[in-house]
């Protein structure tokens, strides 16, 4: 059998799994798939009982609109991610100039600030009454806004920009892991057989790349279809808009359950899609994969291209809203500052490493299992475990109160008949219903990157291990999770940082008199009291900045580590 | 799967303690209302009764999760805002009725449910917010006129679907039938001077830039911005017109609080539905939100008092709720928040 032929063909049965010992990591794989996918399963259930029939007023009146709304946003968001994402990415690899290592880390801060603070600021920061408009009319003698045309961000382009501004790290956090992982002999080859640096990115760089970037897209993709809070704000008219028209203006939860089902269906077309253009494609590092990269030295002006790619983004998705924030945290300081922060804060924190760790585990669990059975039952899991993340989180939420409500009292039916006592509800209301619906939510993330992750070790790696006596799990400790490090690191980032900001199933799950950071920024937001939800909504940016720098400067150095 | 366990036993053992516990001294409330409007209230009963109060607060899905808790919802009671909110739980039974003296002499007939399955506790008008400059006193004073072709490209609200907007049109089927109403909510769709966005604010703040001269929205945010260093420049170049002053009165929405069917503190929060109704209560509700007290026993004070006596509409709030399916499609069919 020749090379050609083993990358063509994915060998099945893989040559991974194990014969002698038992189905375990199938058997936890499968029992983690259940209770995960629970949640969607319930919303299913649910959208099999609307309390009418919607689709007939949907189809005559709104429904076009949401689709194509809907179409128009994640194209557009996909192209300013994509955009952003790949080129800083590239330039912060590939590139020698001024602040690079500063830019590495610092292109992921405007992932710390949550959509609808952006939205909020911006809309501030443009608006009538804004410094931007009043400058012009100072220059220009106008007196009123009928005197003048300006662009209005609550518009659907404005929500488009604002959703790519926060989302593009997902992209270039991927793609940049992915880029540090290629063998960069393959580089030097494309370029020695006539290929320009362009040309080689788009024929053998971003090819290889390819998984990575589309689990860091479908991330921004479905971020996009399950924001509520930007394009609510921005009355934009999207599927989300409509589902929570659905359920709260005609009280009709069946009825935006299928709505969300219908999403979600979206979603996995869009998936399976993307994986079926590949599915012929198998790459595993090559042996010289550690071989330091040769960064590109370039002439002066090109270095400052660069740095002006780089620094972009960051100004307008982090410092500008950080000094918005700033501004008013200072003027309403007094009328926020209250004694709950210090709890809020450590709220936030100790759930959002809560949701790291259980995410990472099971993401673990999963994508190993499905390296070792390889599948298609297992592909399915993987895919049905994912689907959480598809979802608006106020209809998640929906979604695991139902079946942990229904465990709750059906345990303490049971305990009352038996014992004579009752047990209430055991989970319902507790941080642990949190934690649960995190981790539901936001498997797709740590799965995702585990799997592509996984996807480039060579099964020459398993198979020398596993020949000289190794488990499955001592494999997996020893060999794989060392090699798994940075990317391990960015899921737990990417997790962290997207359950500080987690705003609706927070709302709706939490405990009585418990809040967090986003909880505090809301309440005070949504009585339109921007000044005040200032303060917190800062701190909800900074407490985000700590982890990514630390994080991001392991995962550089995860690099180094495996490269002695 | 073992430290998943781990981790969830860990952090079930950080919050056992603000789990539901049926012991005296507490009561527990969901709230579609901001825990921050709430708190001051709810210290001052903890201060007059030594009963602890609990908070969950959110804006939508504490339906969903009080029906789902069932029996064993540590819930006591439910404090929402808007009308169908409060209407949507006792379509689905999850509110109790409550039989007391005191709530039915603080709150009047029209403001609490006819078997006490809920109550209101503050109510709030639809204001027209018209420019001091553009447009004269007297000029525009009910809602019909909002449709006149004199106010095209003039006028400002927010999207059609918020429920205080959905309430104005259930308000419109419910006087002037299904038809006419969706004549005029054609015509104020055709005066918009802009897609309807934002909040009520913003539309009082397109007035004062001129984008509009005309726009709706509730009376308390209209004193918020009185109340607001940076705001009141705004707010003052704004005048505040009460709608149909002269005829049925003013559209009222409101605020209230429900009994829940499962309440393990029933007596803890029958104490506080009627501190709530008190006259102190109401005092510090109304003026700490610059809001209408529902005890009309109670008056306004500051700046809601300076607006005038508020003439309410009387049309019976289940009315309104009762349309509210048919103000949705409404909106949906005249495709209001797309001028």
């Amino acid at each position: 059998m020749n090379q050609a032929d083993v990358i063509e063909e994915p060998v099945t049965p893989s040559p991974l799994t194990p014969r002698r010992t038992s189905k375990r990591w199938l058997m936890s794989a499968a029992l983690i798939t259940a209770i995960v996918a629970l949640p969607v399963f319930s919303v299913a259930w649910l959208a099999l009982f609307p309390e009418e029939n919607i689709w007939p007023h949907l189809l005559d009146t709104t429904l076009p609109r949401y689709v194509w709304t809907t179409l128009l946003l994640m194209v557009g968001v996909s192209a300013i991610t994509l955009s952003i994402g790949l080129s800083t990415a590239w330039a912060v690899t590939m590139c020698n100039f001024p602040g690079r290592k500063m830019f590495e880390w610092a292109l992921l801060l405007p992932f710390a600030v949550p959509a609808y603070v952006i939205a909020y600021v911006y809309t501030d920061l443009l608006q009538y009454a804004g410094p931007i408009q009043g400058a012009l009319r100072d220059w220009f003698g106008w007196t009123t806004a009928r005197d003048y045309w300006f662009p209005d961000i609550r518009s659907l382009w404005g929500a488009t920009l604002m959703l790519g501004l926060v989302l593009y790290p997902y992209v270039y956090l991927l793609a940049r892991a992915a880029f540090l992982d290629q063998s960069p002999s393959l580089f030097s080859v494309s370029r020695s057989l006539g290929h320009s640096a362009l040309s080689t990115f788009f024929r053998v760089v971003l090819p290889i790349a390819r998984p990575a970037v589309a689990v860091g897209l479908s991330l921004v993709l479905m971020e996009t279809l399950n924001d509520f809070g930007t394009v609510d704000f921005f009355a934009v008219q999207t599927l989300t808009a409509g589902l929570f028209d659905t359920w709260m203006n005609l009280g009709n939860l069946g009825g935006a359950a299928q709505i969300a089902m219908i999403m979600l269906t979206f979603v996995v077309i869009l998936v399976t899609l993307e994986r079926y253009s590949r599915r012929r494609q198998q790459q595993y590092a090559g042996r010289d994969s550690r071989a330091p990269i040769q960064r590109f030295s370039m002439s002066r002006p090109r270095q400052w291209i660069c740095v002006a790619v780089c620094a972009a983004p960051i100004i307008l998705g982090f410092i500008v809203p950080a000094v918005v924030l700033g501004r008013y945290a200072a003027i309403y300081f007094d009328q926020s500052w209250t004694g709950d922060f210090v709890e809020n804060t450590l709220n936030s924190l100790s759930l959002s490493g809560a949701a790291a760790f259980t995410t990472l585990t099971i993401g673990l669990i999963l994508a190993y299992s499905r390296r070792l059975h390889d599948t298609r039952p297992m592909q399915v899991m993987m895919r049905l475990s994912s689907l959480g993340y598809a979802m608006p989180g106020a209809v998640l939420a929906v979604g695991v109160i139902v079946p942990m409500a229904a465990f709750d009292n059906q345990l303490d039916a049971w305990m009352r008949d038996w014992f004579g006592i009752s047990t209430g509800l055991l989970f319902s209301g507790t941080a642990f219903a949190l934690i649960f619906a995190y981790t539901v939510r936001f498997l797709a993330v740590s799965a995702g990157s585990l799997e592509s992750g996984l996807q480039k070790i060579t099964p020459s790696m398993d198979m020398a291990a596993r020949s000289l006596g190794r488990s499955t799990t001592a494999t997996l400790l020893q060999v794989h999770l060392p090699m798994l490090r940075g990317t391990m690191l960015t899921a737990a980032l990417v997790v962290f940082v997207d359950t500080m900001k987690e705003l609706p199933a927070t709302l709706i799950l939490r405990p009585f008199n418990f809040d967090t950071l986003a909880t505090h920024v809301y309440q005070y937001a949504s009585d339109e009291m921007l000044g005040i939800s200032a303060l917190p909504a800062l701190i909800i940016v900074l407490a985000g900045i700590v982890p990514i720098i630390l994080m991001s400067r392991s995962i550089g150095s995860a690099r180094a580590y495996s490269q002695q | 799967m073992k430290m998943k366990l781990a981790a969830a036993v860990a952090a079930c053992a950080v919050t056992l303690a603000p789990l539901p516990a049926a012991a005296s001294g507490e009561v527990n409330i969901y709230s579609y209302r901001q825990e921050f409007l709430l708190k001051p209230l709810l210290d001052a009963f903890t201060e007059d009764t030594g009963i602890e109060t609990n908070v969950v607060f959110a804006k939508k899905g504490l339906a969903e999760r009080l029906e789902r808790e069932g029996r064993n919802s540590p819930a006591d009671v439910v404090m929402t805002v808007d009308i169908s909110r409060i209407s949507e739980l006792v379509d689905r039974d999850l509110t109790a009725s409550v039989d007391n003296e005191t709530l039915e002499a603080n709150i009047p007939e029209n403001l609490r449910h006819p078997d006490g399955k809920w109550f209101a506790l503050t109510t709030r008008g639809r204001m027209i917010f018209t420019s001091l400059d553009r447009v004269e006193e007297g000029e525009i004073t009910s809602y019909e006129e909002l449709a006149d072709p004199e106010w095209e490209n003039r006028i400002c609200t927010r999207s059609g679907k918020h429920p205080y907007n959905i309430a104005l049109i259930s308000s419109m089927i419910a006087h002037h039938g299904a038809e006419e109403a969706e004549q005029w909510l054609e015509g104020v769709k055709n005066n918009l001077a802009r897609k309807p966005q934002g909040g009520d604010r913003d539309q009082i703040k397109a007035v004062a830039e001129g984008v509009c001269d005309v726009a709706i929205g509730n009376s308390y945010y209209y004193g918020v911005m009185l109340q607001d260093d940076e705001q009141r420049p705004i707010a003052e170049q704004v005048r505040i017109v009460f709608p149909n002053d002269e005829g049925r009165g003013t559209h009222i929405n409101i605020s209230g609080i429900a009994l829940t069917q499962s309440a393990p503190n029933r007596d803890n929060a029958i104490k506080l539905m009627e501190y709530l109704s008190s006259d102190e209560a109401q005092q510090i509700y109304a003026e700490a939100n610059n809001e209408f007290p529902a005890n009309p026993d109670v008056s306004p004070t500051g700046i809601v008092a300076e607006w005038g006596e508020l003439n309410a509409d009387t049309l019976s709030l289940q009315t309104i709720a009762e349309n509210a399916n048919d103000a949705v499609r409404m909106v949906d069919r005249v495709d209001y928040d797309n001028p």
